[in-house]
């Protein structure tokens, strides 16, 4: 490539990357008002039950960002997020309600444990990679059902997620109480992976992982998928209108198979990246409901795929501030949690934010 | 040994009606809802907030009916807020209903906390006790049995007048003829003079407050206290139920007793110690994920599921 | 006779339109006046003013003489103003009964529905103005000609002494027609007046008393159907001579393209919507369909591009058979459509100009690259070429859909479609809902492809453009193929005849 190719090629990126980001935070106005109005519904809360708003978060704040250690460990909370927000984005994408990433990431986290835990003589770059594939196929698995009953037999698709997350509760639940238990262990667990299956820690002595990072590659490559390839092109035709789609060529049947099966292996790879990064093991209970959060982080992301990492941060932020918060103020967490549902309500009905904002005067 | 009439007895039987009860009461809020053409997949939060709400009014009043009124209130009012939401605001119903399942996590836990101190459980309150009088004693022969069937829980008896009021309602007056019509054509019923936006509005409200009743029921007729998510997937189990019910009250109360009969018979197998306990926790479960794949193509959702808007 | 109802100084605007200009309208008692116009013109919404839909920006409304303000359809119904849409307001799957009583339900103990009355009063109606139904027949098991009685019979139930029709015949054969000016007669005779809103000039003639004609959203005039001729009202309408013929040459059809041999096929309700049917269309050929809408054309068109399954039957292209091929296969054999439904099968409303012309090829080079990498360039070169070919009215590729005009958005469609040249395009009501400039550019079209050697099927609901545009005519009714002519060897009536079931 010559020195001019190249070159234009470097300003046509950062112009498209430019627009999209111009874009993104013109169309991020009414999530950044939910989100604030969301803020506020929970500090009248937190002050109706005698808490001080203000003291609760600001120690969220600085629980959350205050020194490397807790950004660390913000980034981390963030991480498995960034992973079922993505899910819960590309099913939505073909039109298709995906809420059972939680139980995707359970399942994809315990075919991670169970590659992990055996196979000890494997050189780490063949280990690895192998575990995080097993996460994603448990999860793409957990994706495939609801998907082909959705396709063959129109089984509504957010009954059947939503069905299989408690199945898979059970099923991982019961695996690592009794088949797959430590010995000796009180503790419902598996034993540790073999550490040539691990995901590094990238910043000790947070538990942040190598996880990150394959979230973030992940995030590039559904923005590629979505925009730039024949796949994300039939995915987001069938979303918008099946019957055109249908008239056009495209197989709707075989796309919204595709949709939930990525979405399913999506999230199922952000219970391997928790399981071979953060914990190193399976532990039973492990995750705090990183997959209903992906909803709302989706949603407040504006389902793009880069306003998911920010949101994903926030939602992050939100959970380990918010233990520090409990720990030092003995706030419930759950405020957190409420006030995550707020903005999920408020994010819901855009028209409520214009609506609200003519009420204030300001014209919208 | 274990012989088969430990397992299938009246007793059983009883425990699926009364395991069913919640999901009826629920899934009949769900047919309004989705009969007048709005989805509602915050049943299952309506529910929980039903639960919560009841054993907090029982808790400050000791009086457990003030309880079941407190729970109708707060179900009714998660169901105008979805109304508002979706049919005011043109809102995404999933979405909404979603964020109303959030919400009802989110607040009782917090609340469940911060008055009891506990955030598992709350503590005991004054629980919805058995009725002595029965409307169905008199009956000669069959009078014992059916009250040993139906519990002696109010709510369980209830819940069958519901089912048929619910009935006649929807098929025999002009009010149900209104609801299906803003369900199916709310351009036809707007037309035909009807105000499509209040029949929505009053479907939701109801909607909730029979989901609020399925939740009280749970927490102060089944067990006399709040613990956190007890509704554990119920009000999704009721939407399976109203669609295997072809979206008609007496074909949901079908659905709902064959739920509650799957669910009886896991907690007596899990008694029994016959299967670990989380393979029988999951059966319900596939159970309904095996209904909507059988059974879903008979039937056609009566509405159109988009927000009505004018101009 | 008396004035029944006047609107006076009527303006009502939409972003970017003003549908209604300072129009004053007046109905008479007893009187059939028509209200004519094309499409667009500001009829609809001027009654719709009327019946309480929309509420105009400025104007007042008098009803027996009295200003009324009519805030919704209850109150217009209050009024005894009852209006018959384009598109009926029935729901489907309760019964006639229910459709017709549907908000002033007879109530029995205050609280239920009393349906004896109900059945009692609807033939007591049915027989006074001779429109017949079946009370406890489902309204989706009905033909399209008895709906629109129930919807007639639904007005008169509520008490309307002023009907309106919105574009009524459009759904009807000639003869399906002629009842309902029976039934118009026999309304105007009991003293209720009719309003007649209508595109088809030669409908208005025959039934109305008075006409008014609206050009875009501003009254033209209203004249007496006794002072005036279809021509003057023609001038009146478009305002300027309306050229009927359209610039078309003889051409020699080629080899047989297409052949359909005893294609059966079942509807959404699983009964026969396709029956034997049989026939071929050549190139350099337009064969015209002529049927009344809801006779199978909607099904044949599916099955011809491969969305519907067929219960028996071949169907050969070149003379091989693509039975079972898949859409996508059919796009890529040269098989184009241009569907009938524009928003629901032709275009993705949220798509932009360009994603919506490549739809269809997406998946092919030069738009898509060996590892199914979109190649958007190619793809925009492709886009600005054939908009500038087409004259497609868009500031520019990225454009969603949605924001475009309905004539344009049609344009995209016929754009994306031919530019494949393809050897076989179905055409299925193309020219619905267009404008006079829009509906001449898609009809010389069609003639462009078919001299380039495409065999085209159009599918029309409407006789005018069958005639213009058609080599040679076949007629479907109930499924079946029930004839199949030389264009010059038939004539308006002799189909009209055929599309019902008759034969000459």
């Amino acid at each position: 490539m010559s020195y001019r190719k190249f070159g234009s090629t470097v300003r046509r990126l950062l112009l498209g990357a430019w627009s999209i980001l111009w874009a993104g935070l013109r169309g991020a106005i009414p999530q950044a008002i939910a989100i604030f109005a969301a803020f506020l519904v929970g500090a009248i809360v937190l002050l109706a039950t005698g808490h001080s708003p203000i003291d609760a978060y600001g120690t969220v704040l600085v629980g959350a960002f205050g020194d490397s250690y807790h950004i660390g460990q913000t980034l981390t909370q963030a991480t498995p997020i960034i992973f079922t927000s993505l899910a819960f984005l590309f099913a939505f994408k073909c039109g298709l309600f995906n809420i059972g990433a939680e139980g995707q990431l359970l399942i994809g986290g315990f075919a991670a444990a169970a590659i992990g835990i055996s196979f000890a003589g494997l050189p780490v770059y063949i280990h690895l990679p192998l575990a995080l594939a097993a996460g994603a196929g448990g999860g793409a698995l957990w994706g495939l059902i609801p998907g082909v009953l959705k396709a063959k037999l129109d089984a509504h698709e957010v009954i059947t997620t939503m069905m299989l997350s408690y199945v898979a509760l059970y099923v991982t639940s019961y695996m690592v109480n009794y088949p797959f238990k430590e010995p000796g262990s009180w503790v419902a667990q598996t034993v540790f992976v073999v550490p040539s299956a691990e995901l590094p820690r990238i910043l000790p002595p947070t538990q942040l992982s190598g996880s990150i990072v394959v979230a973030l590659v992940m995030v590039s490559l559904i923005a590629y998928v979505l925009e730039r390839t024949t796949l994300g092109y039939e995915v987001r035709a069938i979303g918008l209108n099946p019957s055109a789609a249908r008239s056009g060529g495209i197989n709707v049947r075989r796309g919204m198979i595709l949709a939930l099966v990525i979405s399913g292996a999506l999230a199922g790879l952000g219970g391997a990246g928790e399981i071979l990064g953060v914990h190193r093991r399976f532990i039973d209970g492990f995750s705090p409901g990183y997959g209903w959060d992906g909803l709302a982080v989706a949603l407040i992301g504006g389902l793009n795929p880069f306003g998911v990492v920010l949101a994903s941060i926030l939602f992050g932020a939100l959970r380990s501030g918010g233990m520090e918060m409990n720990r030092a103020l003995g706030v419930p967490l759950d405020v957190v949690f409420l006030i995550q549902a707020l903005v999920v309500l408020f994010v819901a009905a855009p028209r409520l934010i214009r609506y609200l904002l003519k009420r204030g005067g300001y014209k919208w | 040994m274990v012989s088969v009439i430990d397992i299938i007895n009246v007793g059983l039987f009883a425990a699926a009606i009364r395991m069913a009860t919640p999901v009826a009461y629920a899934s009949l809020g769900g047919i309004f809802s989705e009969r007048a053409g709005v989805v509602n997949v915050g049943l299952e939060g309506m529910m929980l907030m039903g639960a919560f709400s009841g054993v907090l009014t029982s808790y400050y009043t000791g009086n457990p009916w003030l309880g079941v009124g407190g729970a109708i209130l707060v179900g009714g009012a998660l169901g105008l807020l979805h109304a508002v939401l979706t049919v005011k605001f043109g809102g995404n119903q999933i979405v909404s209903g979603t964020g109303i399942n959030l919400f009802a996590l989110g607040f009782t836990a917090y609340m469940s906390q911060t008055i009891w101190g506990s955030r598992g459980a709350s503590k005991s309150v004054q629980g919805l006790g058995e009725i002595s009088f029965s409307p169905l004693k008199g009956i000669p022969l069959i009078g014992d049995a059916l009250n040993t069937m139906l519990s002696y829980k109010p709510l369980v008896y209830v819940m069958f007048v519901v089912v048929v009021l619910s009935y006649i309602v929807l098929f025999k007056t002009p009010l149900g003829l209104r609801i299906r019509a803003v369900g199916e054509h709310p351009a036809a019923a707007d037309t035909a003079g009807i105000n499509v936006y209040r029949t929505k509005y009053i479907c939701l409200v109801l909607c909730g407050m029979l989901a609020g009743l399925g939740g009280v029921f749970l927490s102060l007729s089944n067990l006399s206290l709040f613990v956190l998510g007890m509704t554990g997937g119920r009000g999704f189990i009721a939407l399976a139920a109203m669609i295997l019910g072809g979206w008609k009250p007496l074909g949901a109360l079908a659905a709902s007793l064959l739920f509650g009969f799957t669910d009886a018979l896991q907690m007596r197998l899990q008694s029994l110690g016959i299967l670990p306990a989380q393979i029988i926790l999951a059966i319900p479960y596939i159970l309904t994920v095996i209904v909507l794949a059988g059974f879903v193509r008979k039937r056609i959702p009566p509405s159109d599921y988009k927000p009505y808007l004018k101009e | 006779m008396s004035t029944a109802a006047k609107m006076v100084n009527i303006t009502k605007t939409f972003p970017g339109i003003t549908a209604n200009d300072n129009v004053d309208f007046e109905v008479k008692k007893g009187e059939v006046h028509g209200l004519l116009g094309e499409n667009g013109a500001g009829k609809t919404v001027l009654m719709s003013i009327l019946y309480g839909l929309y509420k105009p920006d400025k104007g007042q409304i008098f009803v027996n003489g009295k200003e009324v303000k009519i805030d919704n359809s209850a109150v217009a119904i209050k009024l005894g103003i009852g209006m018959v849409h384009q598109h009926f307001m029935l729901v489907p799957s309760l019964t006639v009964a229910e459709n017709i009583v549907l908000g002033r339900e007879p109530k029995k103990y205050a609280l239920l529905l009393d349906i004896k009355k109900t059945l009692k009063d609807i033939e007591a109606l049915s027989a006074r103005y001779r429109l017949d139904v079946d009370p406890k027949a489902s309204v989706c098991d009905l033909p399209v000609g008895v709906q629109q009685r129930v919807e007639i019979l639904k007005a008169l139930f509520r008490g309307a002494e002023i009907l309106i029709l919105d574009e009524p015949t459009s759904v009807l054969t000639p003869q399906e027609v002629e009842g309902l000016f029976d039934a118009i007669r026999a309304l105007t005779g009991q003293g209720k007046s009719v309003i007649f809103i209508s595109h088809k000039l030669k409908e208005v003639c025959a039934i109305c008393d008075r006409i008014t004609v609206l050009k875009r959203g501003k009254v033209v005039g209203t004249v007496e159907k006794k002072e005036t001729s279809p021509d003057e009202l023609a001038e009146m309408m478009v305002g300027r001579e309306v050229v009927v013929a359209l610039k078309k040459e003889h051409v020699e059809p080629g080899k047989t393209v297409l052949k359909l041999q005893g294609l059966n096929a079942l509807n959404d309700r699983k009964l026969p919507a396709l029956r034997d049917v049989d026939f071929e269309v050549h190139g350099y050929e337009i064969l015209g369909l002529a049927g009344v809408e809801g006779n199978g054309q909607t099904e044949l068109v599916e099955v011809l591009t491969g969305v519907r399954e067929l219960k028996s039957g071949d169907i050969l292209f070149d003379g091989k058979p693509v039975t079972h091929a898949s859409p996508h296969e059919r796009i890529g054999m040269g098989i184009s459509c241009v569907p009938e439904d524009r928003q629901k099968n032709g275009l993705i409303m949220d798509f932009s100009v360009l994603e919506n012309l490549m739809l269809g090829r997406h998946d092919r080079p030069p738009f898509a690259t060996k590892w199914f990498r979109l190649n958007l360039s190619k793809a925009t070169g492709f886009a600005d070429r054939v908009i500038r070919e087409y004259s497609i009215k868009t500031p520019g590729t990225g454009t969603l859909a949605r924001h475009l005009s309905g004539g344009t958005q049609q344009k995209v469609i016929v754009a994306r479609e031919f530019s494949r040249k393809p050897r076989f395009i179905i055409a299925s009501q193309p020219t619905r809902g267009l404008d006079v400039g829009a509906t001449e550019y898609v009809r010389e079209k069609l003639v462009e492809m078919r001299d380039q050697g495409c065999a085209v099927l159009l599918i029309s609901a409407d006789l005018d453009e069958i005639f213009a545009l058609s080599d040679r005519i076949a007629v479907i009714y109930e499924g079946r193929i029930v004839a199949v002519k030389e264009a010059k060897q038939t004539d308006e009536l002799e189909l009209g005849l055929l599309m019902t079931g008759g034969s000459r």
